[in-house]
């Protein structure tokens, strides 16, 4: 396996691959686009720079028919996910230091990633695992390779994990408060979002991974509802336990947190 | 420091979540409950048919392929989620869920309890199991860590960033 990260969107993105491609022309090639498709996204949609699309789009300098296409579609992104989530996701509930229009943060990030996890499928019989600040998207690609083991942090030591999920095929996205402190802002009271710890969702792309992470954190106890009403798989820690959940027919047994 | 972090001893709770119904108890149960794909055999695709790059390969078992150049894991994305070999009271059990468009699609025990009869006990009977191991060193082998968004200056103190760096 080779492994490989750089900053971008003010945290670390990690790459691992592994399999033929794992290094060589070919790899440095798809990971150089990889970083850029990143370094655009960034560019476009960071509300910390007071001249990207999104903060000239929030001052309405910029219609949304003349900017990039991939503004609709963040903007798209994010109004589904309001409307699913009843208005826990929200993403005019953050504004812009630079003009204070809607900060799509809660939506670029998976997106972004997700997209340039895209390049990777160009190296053939290659797996790949493609994380940015505690969310990936896995891929296996070679007949009868292992799952991705994928390690999910403890909300209260970092350097521990809880849990272990395979994930040969999808994306996983947690939502919490250890490395940020309260940073998650209920749209509907405008109070950081207090009722669970952690969340963590098993989901087909990262876009819906975050989203729903995000949205669930919000919603607290009733996330968990919320995601299980939606046939994801994942793991929940709330003040008291460790729960993970999946679709109905799953009976719940926790431990204590 | 990093590194030393990774290595000591961690606790591991282990997801392991069981399917089935209450339904029959014949022993019909054990098959339907593995036919199902497997980890692994998921995307068989791309091995030896595919060499031109971007030619992604159409995702694995329940089909609506997707078979898109360029495009990742659209609509048709195929996931497999194992929990860990978990010792219960009948025997050792692990079991893989297969989720395609966030719905599980499949359910396998691949690990079976030694014996006759409970076996088709536990096929046919719905129970999460959470299960707490200790790993010793370096037995910890996870390949990528998903937590709450990290900041550039959290990331070094990480359990990504010792991964990263051990880059094994």
């Amino acid at each position: 396996m080779r492994r490989h990260s750089f900053e971008v969107m003010g945290t670390v993105v990690s790459l691992a691959l592994r399999g033929r491609h794992e290094e060589g022309a070919a790899a440095d090639v798809a990971w150089a686009a990889v970083q850029d498709r990143l370094r655009w996204a960034d560019a476009t949609f960071s509300t910390y720079r007071p001249d990207s699309v999104v903060n000239r789009w929030g001052r309405g300098e910029l219609a949304a028919r003349e900017a990039p296409r991939e503004l609709v579609e963040v903007l798209g992104l994010a109004e589904e996910a309001r409307t699913a989530s009843g208005g826990a996701f929200d993403i005019r509930a953050v504004r812009s230091p630079y003009g204070g229009g809607p900060d799509p943060s809660g939506v670029v990030k998976g997106w972004a990633v997700q997209r340039a996890a895209a390049v990777l499928e160009g190296l053939a019989d290659t797996d790949y695992c493609l994380a940015a600040g505690g969310d990936l998207v896995c891929r296996t690609r070679r007949a009868g390779a292992a799952p991705w083991r994928i390690g999910i942090e403890d909300p209260d030591d970092p350097s521990r994990t809880i849990g272990v999920l395979q994930i040969a095929n999808g994306a996983v996205a947690t939502s919490g408060t250890a490395h940020r402190g309260a940073h998650v802002v209920d749209p509907r009271t405008g109070r950081p979002a207090t009722g669970l710890r952690q969340v963590t969702v098993v989901a087909p792309t990262l876009i819906e991974a975050d989203i729903e992470a995000t949205a669930a954190f919000v919603l607290g106890g009733g996330g968990i509802e919320w995601l299980r009403a939606r046939g994801r798989t994942g793991l929940a820690v709330t003040s008291t336990e460790v729960l993970p959940f999946g679709p109905p027919e799953v009976a719940r047994l926790g431990r204590p947190a | 420091m990093r590194r030393i972090v990774l290595w000591f001893a961690s606790t591991v709770t282990a997801v392991v979540l069981l399917f089935g119904y209450h339904t029959s108890t014949s022993g019909s149960e054990v098959s339907s409950a593995a036919a199902p794909p497997i980890v692994g055999s998921v995307d068989t695709s791309s091995d030896s048919s595919s060499t031109t790059s971007g030619s992604s390969s159409s995702s694995g078992s329940g089909g609506s392929s997707s078979g898109s150049t360029g495009s990742s894991s659209g609509g048709g994305a195929t996931s497999t989620v194992s929990g860990e070999a978990a010792d219960t009271r009948y025997g050792p059990v692990q079991v893989t869920l297969t989720v395609q468009d966030g719905a599980i699609v499949a359910v396998e025990v691949p690990e079976y309890p030694a014996g006759d009869g409970r076996d088709i006990e536990i096929s046919s009977y719905a129970l999460p199991i959470l299960v707490q191991e200790t790993l010793d060193a370096q037995s910890a082998s996870i390949d990528m860590v998903s937590g709450a968004t990290y900041t550039s200056a959290g990331y070094q103190q990480s359990l990504q960033s010792a991964l990263d760096q051990a880059g094994v």
